[in-house]
């Protein structure tokens, strides 16, 4: 791995709860390196959301341990000034809903130069052409069109590469992105995640998507980690986590997918129960509830986020987290749903 | 399979050229969410709808039900047309047809019980049933969509998403009805959720031999909940086929676009295949292009395209409405 952008280490993210602390995200790693495309998946509760907005400095009222690095400087406990001048400039976000990033009553040019004005200092007429040139590279057309425009002028697509494009016009190292096509239709989806491929590999912008669909983490990441009740429970390169996995949570999300094509099952398998409630987890695995591979091990201590035991695991020079690893005891084969 | 004898009794329902216009000031002509729409529902069958948003689809489904008014056409349900029925006929009918919405949280009224929420269409439509007669139904439905005696007491907030849409599953069949339509009722649940509900659909229209119009945005909810699926396109019909066909075989264009631009949760695969997405956005409905409607997005679009639009006719096993359906093997 090249020098790390940012290094997630401990990261452990509590709210105040009715008897005792909520721990929504508990002992999270995580390294990224220019060029790195990583994905999180999670369902509600798994802390995903929570984890991105702590790398923006953004959980008000949350109690934050543990250590998050940007290029080597301790952001936990910064001052408020230090996140100012990374976020939108260093770290640029991209939220589900486009809308919530727009102001409904500023054009699109206002909104989009802001950003290059305060953080790159640059002149009102260089702001404007660098706008231009932001809206050519997230293909908006008529780009000189719409800098006059008001956001609700444009389509759910436009507005979300509008919104890119702002994340986009300052050149950060890191672009966050929270279920960044959720609310899109699919062909709108798939542009989109088309876009944010090729803007990676043409500026070497570091992503990290979250997303509940394991079908647009396998579009686009190259390494992913399987998030459940705060922690990550899987983490590997995406080819192995969509062939190989060896959580029974990752391999019964992946299983529960309708295929499009070949055999359609009578019944979907399923992965039985209901999403974990962080304010009532218990002591050991978060999963073991649901988990058929459970057993009396499982209910008492939560297993670590181990190297798992299969051939390239772990590859010479790989950072830790970039290796297979998997937070479970059980070592067998995941023939049956978990 | 665009129109059905009035006494067919294979079918369950039947639309016959159904259109919804709203007005909309400026514009004469009003906006046509939903132009000329034929379809059936076999019984015991599910056809699925599919498009994206502003192709009418949950318009169309309203529409059914009367929840928004048709503007023209005919929607046929035990030889009855219901756009015709007004009064007690109307509430009569509506007994026979009901519906799940894509926000269960939304769909139940955060003041009432779980109890409560099962029991008011029994109160509305069976006021003749006992307290006990009434409570009996109540647990029955609710032991059948996987909900238990404890939680009747309960309210909606208390409750998970994918709970929440079992208590509108229940609401919506206590009064066994034959005709269901589901609104997207999967598509916000949690990943973990969604197989659990989609089976539970399955096994109920098993059981209680429902005819379902299940309403969905993307293809891949779909291929395992419907027989038949209908896609739409700015208020259109553009393709109608069964499964089989419709995944196997695509004959319109815009088929084969929702259905390439479905994830694939492969990344060898789905990386293999990263072609050009179709390009732009459903246009506006406004102001829908001539000729046929999605021909704006077309890569096969020529000019008999724009100068007319296709009828919908029978091209290998599809009722397709495109010029150029037999070139689409």
């Amino acid at each position: 791995m090249n020098e790390p952008l940012l290094s997630v280490r401990g990261l452990r993210i509590s709210y105040r709860g009715d008897t005792r602390p909520l721990h929504v995200v508990d002992g999270v790693d995580l390294e990224l390196a220019a060029g790195d495309f990583l994905g999180i998946v999670g369902e509600s509760g798994s802390g995903k959301t929570q984890l991105l907005l702590a790398l923006l400095g953004l959980n008000a009222g949350a109690r934050l341990e543990g250590s998050i690095r940007y290029r080597g400087e301790e952001l936990l406990g910064a001052p408020e000034g230090i996140w100012r001048r990374l976020r939108g400039a260093k770290i640029g976000m991209i939220f589900q809903d486009p809308m919530t990033a727009l102001n409904p009553y500023l054009t699109i040019g206002t909104q989009l130069t802001e950003g290059a004005r305060r953080h790159l200092g640059l002149s009102r007429a260089a702001a404007r052409q660098r706008a231009l040139e932001m809206l050519d590279a997230v293909h908006i057309t008529e780009p000189r069109r719409r800098l006059d425009q008001h956001p609700h002028e444009l389509s759910g697509g436009m507005r979300q590469r509008i919104v890119i494009a702002m994340a986009m016009i300052c050149e950060p190292d890191i672009i966050l992105a929270d279920e960044p096509t959720t609310a899109l239709d699919v062909t709108v989806q798939a542009q989109i995640l088309t876009l944010l491929h090729e803007l990676r590999a043409r500026t070497r912008v570091a992503v990290v998507l979250v997303s509940h669909d394991l079908g647009v983490i396998a579009e686009v990441a190259d390494r992913v980690a399987v998030m459940y009740a705060g922690r990550i429970v899987e983490q590997a390169d995406a080819p192995t986590l969509f062939s190989a996995a060896r959580h029974p949570y990752t391999e019964g999300l992946r299983r529960s997918i309708v295929p499009l094509e070949g055999p359609l099952p009578a019944r979907l398998p399923t992965i039985g129960g209901l999403p974990p409630n962080v304010a009532a987890l218990p002591p050991g695995c978060a999963f073991a509830p649901r988990c058929g591979y459970a057993w009396e091990r499982c209910d008492t201590v939560a297993p670590p986020l181990a190297l798992v035991s299969a051939p390239g695991a772990a590859l010479a020079g790989q950072h830790r987290t970039e290796q297979h690893r998997k937070a479970c005891y059980y070592e067998g084969p995941l023939e049956r749903l978990p | 399979m665009t129109t059905a004898a009035l006494d067919d009794t294979a079918t369950a329902l039947a639309a016959q050229d159904l259109s919804v216009r709203f007005a909309v000031a400026g514009h004469k002509s009003g906006l046509r969410a939903v132009d000329a729409v034929s379809f059936s529902v076999l019984r015991g069958e599910t056809l699925g709808v599919v498009g994206e948003s502003g192709s009418g689809k949950s318009t169309l489904a309203r529409a059914l039900l009367r929840l928004v008014p048709a503007t023209s056409g005919r929607v046929l349900i035990r030889g009855v047309d219901m756009l015709a029925l007004k009064g007690a006929e109307l509430r009569a009918m509506r007994e026979h047809l009901q519906i799940i919405f894509q926000d269960p949280l939304a769909s139940l009224d955060p003041r009432m019980s779980v109890a409560e929420i099962i029991a008011e269409p029994l109160r509305e439509f069976r006021p003749t049933l006992s307290r006990a007669e009434r409570r009996e139904r109540v647990l029955a439905i609710l032991g059948r969509v996987g909900l238990l005696p404890e939680h009747l007491q309960r309210y909606p907030h208390e409750f998970s998403g994918g709970q929440a849409q079992r208590i509108g599953i229940a609401r919506a069949l206590v009064l066994q009805p034959e005709f269901l339509v589901c609104d997207e009722p999967i598509s916000a649940l949690d990943a973990s959720i969604k197989s659990q509900i989609a089976n539970l659909l399955k096994d109920l229209q098993q059981e209680f031999q429902l005819s379902i119009l299940f309403i969905a945005h993307d293809l891949a909810s779909v291929r395992f909940s419907c027989d038949r699926i209908l896609v739409m396109y700015l208020g259109r019909v553009m393709e109608i086929a069964s499964r089989a066909s419709l995944f196997a075989a695509p004959r319109h264009p815009y088929t084969l676009a929702l259905l390439q631009a479905v994830p694939i949760a492969d990344p060898l695969r789905a990386r293999a295949r990263r072609a050009t997405p179709l390009s732009g956005e459903i246009p506006s409905p406004l102001s829908p292009p001539s000729g046929c409607v999605f021909r704006t997005r077309c890569p096969l679009a020529f000019a008999r395209c724009t100068a007319e639009a296709p009828r919908l006719r029978r091209v290998g096993d599809s009722d397709v409405a495109c010029h150029r359906a037999e070139e689409m093997a």
